[in-house]
């Protein structure tokens, strides 16, 4: 057996590998499904209903994709940089920090105000928390995915103190939460779904412009490539990956200020609940794509909705889904070999024949 | 004092075994995120197989064998099929998580029979307290259950096999530089496998110590992001085993000292929020000043995180 490097797999082919590699995931699934006594096919098709049988159910999907679209962009920004920023759970926490302390603490702010302050705080407390690893990566070096990691739990201990301590609501007696945000500080809903939608969509077609039209989209592109070929250009690379990891930050805040703002009406641990870690492989299965992180993410969430659903429908443990994405994601990540690789089976390869 | 040093050992133990797998991971050049899944796969096959065999030996094989095989899909799809490690790994701890939620639903409310939990109940060597100074140390680190010895019997033998055997300096050229060990006539992929696969299965027995000595029962992620403070450690701790060892003591003092600081009365107080941040600011310190100094002797292996395809030169 060989394995050769594919020249450029043709779009055919990369369309065909993924397919398998959805089949095969739905199969191994099934198995799975099978082994706990229940029917696959019945399964499937409750989580797709689940998902999108109703009206409501199809505003809940949109409403768990919001923060995977937007946490994604976050992420896409830096790796496309090969800045390998996991720190996205403590930069969406920092943004629903900045942003609540607007809502609860701020009080001269006029009113119709409070909602745009709070999305700029919340994109620079984000961008602030990603600038810090950014700062010291392009300072000296330092490792950028060990940083960001830890940053993520001191964000958390951080908010835990609040809870706990001085923000914990006072006319709540023996549970520890912080006090729910007033009516203009909520996000308002258009069609029933909440503006962070509308605002993910914006986004998306933002920063797919961003990379492809502007210079500073392209320098992220170089210094990602490769360091010295910008160096070569004539960039300043420090400041580019501060740049950008100012803006992968700061959309992660948004996430933080949308979640808090539009679902959790004030800050808690709930609020990142696992979107920087799940972004981080939306973002990697999109292959660095703004346009298609809105396609994975769609498709993540109607497996995150359709999982809650089975749990009501057939009373199967929502852990369930949580094996099932498990199992989705490892023949996805696999699917990636054959895409850029090609295997050869021949008794006689030429390249032992030569080493003969 | 001493009955805190002694719960911090016990607090600092499942981390012990996490963070050894996690460097044997890292020592093959593998940054893999996927411990907290691994452990968690190793404490819901070590409680199932307790409650049924009563078989301490069989619960900790269990316990190593489930942390091995979350391990070898990692093995398998880093290795042969070079995917991003960061990202396999993090579908390792969804995957680990998610089976042992749905596996644990079973086990919940269970607990484990007098006969099993016998085998780990702290030995007792009363004519330690009669030594003066030395005694109280020596009982902190020996008055432990048999779980506890185990740790340190890995930790020695980690070191002995790192620094004084041929394939633990086969190793560390592995994660140094794998093209130049490759050239060498090392197997890369072989050895990249054995010691992932070593690694989740201390994972797997860390987990396992979670759920069979202390917490004793199956609760819904157990681990609690103890996978996640081992990945720090190992920086913290510079991939060296003895080492690895006092951080996880260090680490086990500062999870229940919260507890102990509001009992204290101490003339100024430290919030417990911010006394748990200080392991993950010491850590970012740690990685800081070893990148300013451009020091080797702390730093990570340097192939770490780095795919190896030898097609690919």
């Amino acid at each position: 057996m060989q394995i050769v490097k594919r020249e450029g797999a043709s779009k055919k082919q990369i369309i065909l590998i993924r397919l398998i590699a959805i089949i095969a995931a739905i199969v191994v699934s099934g198995i799975f499904i099978v082994f706990l006594g229940y029917n696959p096919v019945k399964v499937y098709l409750n989580m797709v209903s689940g998902a999108l049988g109703s009206k409501i159910r199809f505003r809940s999907t949109l409403l768990e994709m919001v923060p995977l679209v937007i946490t994604s962009l976050g992420i896409l920004v830096a790796f496309k940089m090969k800045f390998w920023n996991i720190g996205g759970e403590g930069q969406i926490l920092m943004g629903a920090f900045a942003a609540t302390y607007i809502a609860l603490y701020v009080e001269w702010i006029p009113k119709p105000l409070v909602i745009p302050v709070m999305f700029i705080v919340g994109f620079l407390a984000g961008g602030v928390w990603g600038l810090i690893p950014a700062f010291f990566k392009a300072k000296f070096g330092a490792n950028e995915t060990i940083m960001t990691l830890m940053l993520n739990y001191i964000a958390t201990q951080w908010i835990t103190y609040l809870q706990y301590g001085p923000w914990r609501d006072p006319s709540l007696k023996g549970f520890a939460k912080i006090a729910n945000f007033p009516d203009h500080a909520l996000l308002p809903k258009v069609f029933g779904i909440h503006i962070g939608f509308i605002i993910s969509l914006v986004l998306v077609a933002f920063i797919w412009w961003f990379l492809k039209k502007t210079k500073r989209g392209f320098e992220i592109a170089v210094v990602g490539e490769s360091v010295s070929t910008a160096r070569y250009a004539g960039m300043d690379i420090s400041r580019v990956i501060i740049l950008t990891m100012l803006l992968s930050g700061g959309l992660c805040g948004i996430t933080g200020v949308i979640q808090a703002a539009g679902v959790n009406k004030t800050l808690t641990m709930n609020v990142s609940s696992g979107y920087g870690f799940t972004a981080v492989i939306t973002t990697y299965l999109s292959g660095l794509s703004a346009p298609r992180v809105l396609v994975v993410s769609f498709l993540f969430a109607i497996l995150l909705q359709g999982g809650s659903y089975i749990q009501s429908a057939l009373q199967i443990p929502q852990a369930a889904a949580d094996v099932l994405q498990g199992m989705i994601l490892f023949c996805a990540l696999g699917s990636e070999f054959f895409v850029r690789y090609k295997v050869r089976f021949s008794k006689n390869n030429s390249i032992s024949s030569e080493v003969k | 004092m001493i009955p805190f040093l002694k719960n911090a050992l016990i607090s600092g133990t499942p981390l012990t075994f996490a963070i050894l797998g996690a460097m044997y991971n890292e020592k093959a050049g593998n940054l893999n995120l996927g411990i907290e899944g691994m452990m968690l796969l190793g404490a819901v096959a070590g409680f199932q197989v307790a409650v049924l065999s009563q078989n301490p030996v069989l619960a900790l094989l269990a316990a190593m064998v489930f942390g091995a095989l979350g391990a070898l899909i990692y093995a398998f799809l880093t290795v042969t099929l070079r995917t991003n490690q960061s990202v396999t790994g993090l579908a390792l701890t969804i995957f680990g998580t998610g089976l042992s939620r749905f596996w644990g639903k079973r086990l919940m409310g269970m607990t484990l029979p007098e006969s099993f939990s016998k085998n780990f109940r702290p030995l007792s060597f009363p004519f330690l307290s009669k030594i003066p100074v030395l005694g109280p140390i020596l009982s902190v680190f020996l008055e432990q259950d048999l779980f506890v010895y185990l740790s340190y019997l890995v930790v020695i033998l980690s070191g002995i096999y790192l620094y004084h055997t041929r394939f633990g300096l086969n190793l560390r050229a592995v994660g140094e530089n794998t093209a130049a060990a490759d050239a060498s006539g090392i197997s890369v992929t072989l050895y990249k496998y054995v010691h992932i696969l070593l690694g989740g299965a201390l994972c797997g027995l860390g987990g396992a110590y979670l759920s069979l000595v202390y917490v004793p029962s199956w609760q819904d992620n157990i681990t609690s992001g103890r996978g996640w403070i081992a990945i720090a450690l190992v920086i913290f701790t510079s991939w060296n085993p003895y080492r690895a060892f006092w951080g996880a003591f260090l680490f086990g003092g500062l999870d229940i000292v919260g507890f102990r600081i509001q009992t204290l009365n101490l003339p100024i107080t430290i919030n417990q929020h911010f006394l748990r941040m200080l392991p993950y600011l010491a850590t970012i310190l740690v990685i800081i000043i070893g990148s300013v100094r451009k020091s080797t002797s702390h730093m990570p292996p340097k192939d770490l995180g780095n795919p190896y395809f030898r097609e690919e030169r």
